[in-house]
């Protein structure tokens, strides 16, 4: 029992630590990604501190958290106190705490004798996609209750979009996960990974669930094309307009965070987490000691490697398409993704339910078939949906007479309450 | 301004094609575009490394220098006219008499507030001797307002540094090619 806890808090450890030491690198990541996409060079200059050694920049994100700690923490007077402060917290303990079911390996072999570790905080817990799910929901709340407790028009403005965002896209994100787990049969995170590493990339075998669940987790994670909550440009800071300090840190690091969340779902999901064939396969390599802990060190490897892959992705993402207007958001959560989800789960449940038979009746593999009509189901949705909705844009473009009208009507009403 | 008026001219927004439409083309234009990006060449410079290559160092207009003639005095006057000229009034001159046989005057005290300075070049061009010239030096600092005050000697010292790198302007000219509204004394410059 005490062995457990140790294990445990051991682990906690590592997370928190291996996450907030990752978040402060990814953000220098971000930054030389940024300037390097603008032809710039980014920062370069920070080394070990007191010293003239640079190397390459690396010492920055100490520089930036200690300039973070001692910035003036500004508290302004109009706001309301208690929910301004319980906010960031609530945002970045909600954003830790899915990590709890996260898995970030596979198994390390006995230590001490004892049982083989799992490398998740929480080893077994099978609701663990509802977990992440309920938990990632609390987000909405820390947005929201910032926004609320600054009493600032602009964090208003910021709260509201990112609550109608983040909630608009749980539902395309739901369909994207419900179609893996209808595959896997479990909610529990390591076991959809074995289950991919027995039977093939869910990326291959429903390349359009894939799509729904990737857009979705962009815009969950509220990066550049789906950041309407704090375009800069509209509403200066969206809903952390007001914080300064180690709270605005927080806030930042919960979105980090968050992205980072979404990295580790798309890998688990659907990229088959560890698994990487003939080189972490389900088979040890090197049988014995050795091969145990070589093969878990490997798998983990593989799963970050992953990560960073996806990680990166959505940093060229964020520089390479502008942002949505807000209607272009609502339009591709409810006329796009929500259809297409629905359409990937329906074919699934068939294929799930009457796959053997068909496969049987054809002569083909199971995974062939499925994987077969998960592409052709793609194609020929994503067609599909592009001919029939109209891109938006051109949805909401007013006639030119429509928007006289528009213009004439506050006239015409202050004709009337003048006199 | 109406929306009927005629300088308004309203340009429909283009509509999408098929391929657009499934924003393919575009996605993977966008991402095109960015990845090519990340791999070219980089346009900053690493500065106190390396140093922008300046196409006329000449026509720059960085910290000033005093210049010397060919014996080593300064060549200033101390006519008063670049001071007269400074629109920032940060040229400070102490005249006296000269004690060389070749002019009259000479400045005892030449101060330049380099904090004042915007850096116009008007002094440059009111010099009738070609005394004062502004250099390709730009990356001037120091510690104290008192110690961006520029005296004789200093303005001396730099144009010591850069006459190798930067030949008066004197020198080069009747060797260039000067177009004659370059030269005040051309004959045809007077109506």
């Amino acid at each position: 029992m005490l062995l457990l806890a140790v294990e445990a808090f051991v682990k906690i450890a590592l997370v928190i630590a291996g996450l907030m030491g990752g978040t402060s690198y990814l953000v220098l990541l971000e930054r030389r990604m940024a300037a390097w996409i603008q032809d710039r060079r980014g920062p370069n200059r920070v080394g070990i501190p007191l010293t003239k050694i640079r190397i390459f920049g690396l010492g920055q994100p100490i520089a930036d958290g200690v300039k973070f700690i001692f910035k003036e923490e500004f508290t302004p007077g109009h706001v309301n106190r208690l929910l301004y402060f319980v906010a960031p917290v609530l945002l970045l303990s909600a954003a830790l705490a899915v990590f709890a079911v996260v898995p970030f390996g596979s198994v390390l072999p006995p230590v001490l004798g004892g049982e083989p570790i799992e490398l998740v905080i929480a080893p077994g817990v099978n609701v663990g996609m509802l977990y992440v799910f309920a938990v990632g929901g609390i987000a909405v709340y820390g947005v929201i209750l910032g926004a609320w407790a600054s009493n600032n028009k602009y964090a208003f403005y910021g709260g509201l979009r990112s609550a109608a965002q983040l909630i608009s896209y749980e539902i395309p994100l739901g369909l994207g996960v419900l179609g893996v787990v209808l595959m896997t049969g479990s909610l529990q995170l390591d076991k959809i990974i074995t289950q991919q590493a027995a039977h093939g990339w869910n990326v291959l075998v429903q390349p359009l669930g894939f799509f729904v669940f990737a857009v979705a987790a962009l815009a969950e994670s509220g990066r550049l094309p789906f950041d309407l909550s704090e375009s800069e440009q509209e509403l200066v800071g969206g809903y952390h307009t007001e914080y300064s300090g180690i709270k605005l840190m927080m806030f930042l690091v919960a979105e980090f965070l968050h992205m980072i969340v979404a990295a580790f779902l798309i890998v688990i999901l659907f990229f088959g987490g560890w698994h990487l064939p003939w080189i972490t396969g389900s088979e040890h390599m090197v049988s014995g000691w050795l091969g145990g802990w070589l093969e878990a060190f490997l798998r983990v490897g593989v799963l970050l490697a992953k990560v960073l892959a996806v990680i990166l992705f959505f940093m060229v993402a964020r520089w390479s398409w502008p942002r949505f207007r807000f209607d272009q958001l609502m339009v591709l959560a409810w006329k796009v993704m929500l259809p297409l989800g629905m359409v990937n789960l329906v074919v699934l449940a068939v294929l799930v339910e009457y796959g053997k038979q068909m496969a049987d009746a054809l002569g083909v593999g199971e995974v062939v078939l499925v994987a077969a009509v998960g592409w052709i189901t793609l194609v020929v949705s994503w067609v599909v949906t592009a001919a029939i909705i109209p891109a938006p844009g051109q949805s909401q473009a007013l006639p030119i007479g429509a928007a006289d009208s528009i213009d004439a009507e506050p006239a015409q009403q202050r004709e009337e309450i003048e006199p | 301004m109406k929306r009927d008026d005629e300088n308004i001219r309203w340009i429909e927004e283009p509509m999408l094609g098929w391929t657009g439409k499934t924003f393919l083309p575009l996605f993977i234009g966008g991402l095109t575009t960015t990845v090519r990006h990340l791999f070219s060449p980089k346009v900053t410079v690493s500065f106190p490394e390396e140093r922008h290559e300046m196409a006329d160092p000449l026509g720059y207009r960085g910290v000033h220098r005093l210049n010397r003639d060919e014996q080593g005095r300064v060549k200033c006057v101390a006519c008063f006219l670049c001071a007269t000229a400074c629109p920032a009034h940060c040229i400070d001159i102490i005249a006296a008499e000269s004690p060389w046989p070749d002019r009259e005057k000479y400045p005892e005290s030449f101060t330049i507030d380099e904090l004042r300075c915007i850096f116009c070049g008007m002094c440059e061009q009111a010099c009738p001797v070609d005394a004062i010239e502004l250099t390709s030096l730009y990356d001037l600092s120091g510690k104290s307002r008192e110690e961006m005050i520029f005296d004789k000697e200093k303005l001396l010292s730099i144009y010591d540094k850069t006459k190798d790198a930067e030949p008066m302007q004197s020198a080069a000219k009747p060797s260039s090619d000067k177009t004659p509204s370059d030269n005040p004394d051309a004959p045809g410059d007077t109506p």
